[in-house]
């Protein structure tokens, strides 16, 4: 099963790697890992998808915890939460192109944030689907460049990942 | 009080209680060094590979329940130290190892013996730290003790740079009395709920047996095991880690369990309904085939890292803490309830076991003609059992034979590498142990493949004047390979032969040391005597041994517990009952 694991990190040189680490070692899935820093510029959150069954999960976490750099951590995937990915898309926008790329955009609410008389860079906040979903709408032909931040992830309601 | 970062990490190592660092010095830590020079407390004992400085630390470290230490240069000194902060780090040993380090603005810049330390060594270490000014170095070390002693105890690595210990540079020295940090939160008790499900299930159990592992020995917990043994009437097991952790003497004490462990061991796992897991890790040695690990058994699992819980093996009552405060709970509330465990159910198990146990499965055929292993150990035993002794062990067949064959009554007397399995621990591990006990008789026991990985330090023990015993069980194989081709590659003894070997009696007196060689079994007993009576020199006795014998019982890895094979010397239908 997919799990969406919040972690609050020491802001440490070498704590991405432990955690990275982690996982090439232990041969655990990785599907995304998003990292920054907080509100407290001594920690830094991550964001990170993976996937197993219930015994490999309870591992991951456990094996996360132990880590001498991790504060604290959260499976979102317990409760309800939300997620949002950030996508750029760099497409072709020349001639009849130009017109139908800007009713796409707009249908699926994607801003264009850079425009040059071949093309546009638009930009996509949503789920995972959603993004697919526009890939999937867009003429493969047209699309240059794709870049993902992978998602990132918060709990709904009062409850969260804090200190 | 003004110290330059050199000082300070001397400083440091006295305040935190150290006695003994095992080193080897280098360019990137002479300032260190040089602080060493210009004080007493600290003793560094000057080892001829940094691998032997680890694993010193570390026999040091397992024998005492103190922390070791070990120093090394950047680079090479670095990376030789490897293999023993891994052989720590598999088995919980308590240690930090102090790497030199390039000078701050050479980091990454491929210098003369740069390597990134605290990369290659994060996979293998509890923590580690690269310090990068002299103002962090107190406290890094500070944390660096803290953490590798709390909790589930293990290496932690400090790399320190050239420049940040610059002997020009002087500082206020403040070591930190108290060490909290906001992420790293050790648990102590363990939750009393779990534990009273635990003893629920122990009053109740018919078939319970208790499987204990290095936890018990780290976790300082052996009295508290014996007494819950002796309240329950429950028969013990121990992983090779454990051993001592119960008296081998003790009546309730089946043997080690695991690959080669005893039949009665094994044979009470499989028909457990109970298994009460103290400090152990349910190793692939220990389990053997997972979907056939003590399949009608509820599991009760103490271990005070949580990640070593429901790891292999699915759990039923988990219970997170040190081993020690929770068997002292386990008994209090065994003892608090109206209905101990069951009596009559336990003399019918005992039954059982007592059937497994009259298989003798360590029964082997003795001979006049020729040393067996087995017999070589016996002997042992029974030459230095009155003495105050501690037994270190290289890995391969000599490592199960002692195991099998020596009955460790203490806790912190078998000193072996278990996890990682390192050949070349058991002399520089011996050092370490006969550093903290001078007056204490201490064996390496070796085989003449292991030797050959850490004998350099055969010149360690003459400059610091230890007596150490090496019993080498001399077969001119790899015994533990050349066992495995015999039975699983049609005697293919593809290199497991070491042809080559020196005369070692001659080499060891080469460096100053008393050789024998013993061949005649005859001999044997009268030759331990001599060498152990020669108590203020290192004896090395080449004890040549039958070239082919093979440990037994043994589970072939990924069978049950039930799947042992049996020596040969035992008939088969001895082997069914």
């Amino acid at each position: 099963m997919r799990h969406i694991i919040s972690v609050l990190i020491e802001n440490e040189a070498g704590a991405l790697a432990r955690v990275s680490g982690l996982f090439a070692a232990r041969g655990y899935n990785i599907e995304s890992l998003t990292v920054a820093p907080t509100e407290d510029e001594t920690l830094s959150r991550m964001t990170l998808v993976t996937y197993g069954d219930e015994m490999i999960i309870e591992q991951i976490i456990k094996q996360l915890n132990k880590l001498v750099d991790v504060v604290k951590l959260l499976d979102l995937s317990d409760g309800p939460h939300i997620e949002r990915e950030l996508m750029m898309v760099k497409v072709k926008a020349e001639k009849n192109h130009r017109e139908e790329m800007k009713r796409m955009a707009d249908i699926f609410r994607a801003n264009i944030i850079d425009v040059t008389d071949c093309s546009y860079t638009v930009e996509l906040t949503g789920n995972g689907d959603k993004l697919d979903a526009f890939l999937k709408a867009v003429n493969t032909d047209l699309i240059m460049e794709v870049v993902r931040s992978g998602p990132l992830g918060i709990s709904r309601g009062v409850k969260g990942l804090g200190l | 009080m003004e110290l330059t970062g050199g000082e300070i990490v001397v400083q440091a190592l006295k305040d935190e209680g150290v006695e003994f660092v095992w080193g080897y010095p280098g360019g990137a830590v002479l300032h260190i060094y040089d602080a060493i020079f210009q004080q007493k407390a600290v003793q560094h004992i000057l080892v001829r590979h940094e691998q032997a400085a680890t694993h010193a630390a570390d026999g040091y470290a397992r024998a005492t329940g103190n922390l070791g230490v070990a120093l090394v240069t950047s680079g090479p000194g670095a990376t030789n130290a490897v293999t023993g902060i891994a052989t720590a780090y598999m088995d919980s040993i308590p240690m930090v190892i102090i790497t030199g380090q390039v000078p701050v603005p050479f980091i990454g810049s491929d210098a003369f013996q740069e390597v990134d330390i605290t990369g290659i060594t994060r996979p293998c270490v509890k923590h580690n730290f690269l310090i990068k000014r002299v103002e962090d170095i107190a406290d890094t070390m500070a944390k660096a003790f803290y953490i590798a002693r709390t909790g589930r105890p293990g290496p932690v690595l400090v790399d320190i740079p050239k420049d940040v210990t610059d002997p020009n540079i002087r500082i206020p020295y403040d070591y930190p009395k108290k060490i909290s940090m906001r992420s790293y939160k050790p648990v102590e008790k363990g939750n009393t709920r779990q534990v009273r499900k635990a003893v629920d299930l122990m009053a109740k159990a018919r078939r319970p047996v208790v499987y204990t592992g290095g936890g018990v020995v780290l976790g300082e917990a052996s009295d508290d095991l014996r007494e819950l043994i002796k309240y329950t009437d429950f028969p013990v097991t121990n992983t090779l880690m454990g051993l001592g952790s119960i008296a081998a003497s003790d009546e309730h004490f089946l043997g080690m369990l695991g690959m080669h462990g005893t039949y009665e061991a094994n044979m009470a796992m499989h028909e457990a309904d109970l298994i009460v897991a103290i400090g152990a890790r349910f190793d692939d040695r220990v389990t053997g085939k997972l979907a056939q690990f003590c399949p009608n058994a509820k599991i009760v699992h103490v271990d005070v890292d949580p990640a070593s819980i429901s790891k292999n093996v699915r759990v039923d009552v988990p219970i997170v803490g040190q081993v020690k405060p929770v068997l002292k709970d386990m008994l209090k509330f065994l003892k608090a309830r109206k209905t101990g465990p069951d009596k009559a159910a336990l003399k019918e198990w005992w039954e059982r076991i007592n059937t497994w146990r009259s298989v003798e499965c360590l029964n082997y055929a003795n001979s006049d003609k020729v040393i067996k292993p087995q017999y070589a150990i016996e002997t042992l035993h029974k030459v230095t059992r009155r003495r105050n002794f501690y037994l270190t062990s290289d890995v391969g067949q000599h490592q199960m034979f002692a195991a099998q064959f020596y009955p460790f009554e203490k806790p912190r007397r078998w000193i072996n590498s278990g996890g990682l399995g390192t050949m070349g621990f058991g002399l520089p591990a011996a050092m370490g142990v006969q550093q903290a006990f001078p007056k204490a008789t201490v064996a390496c026991v070796t085989g003449e493949a292991s030797i050959q990985m850490c004998i350099q330090e055969l010149a360690t023990c003459s400059q610091y004047n230890l007596p150490i015993k090496i019993v080498l069980l001399n077969n001119g194989y790899m015994g533990m390979v050349r066992q495995w081709q015999e039975f699983f590659y049609d005697g293919r003894y593809s290199h497991s032969y070491v042809d080559a070997l020196p005369d070692f009696a001659r080499l060891a007196e080469t460096y100053g040391h008393v050789g024998m060689t013993i061949e005649d079994p005859n001999d044997l007993e009268a030759a331990y005597k001599e060498a152990f009576s020669l108590k203020d020199r290192l004896v090395f006795m080449n004890v040549i041994i039958d070239p082919e014998e093979n440990v037994y019982p043994m589970i072939e890895a990924g069978k049950g517990h039930h799947e042992m094979h049996m020596s040969p010397h035992l008939s088969a239908e001895r082997e069914l009952a």
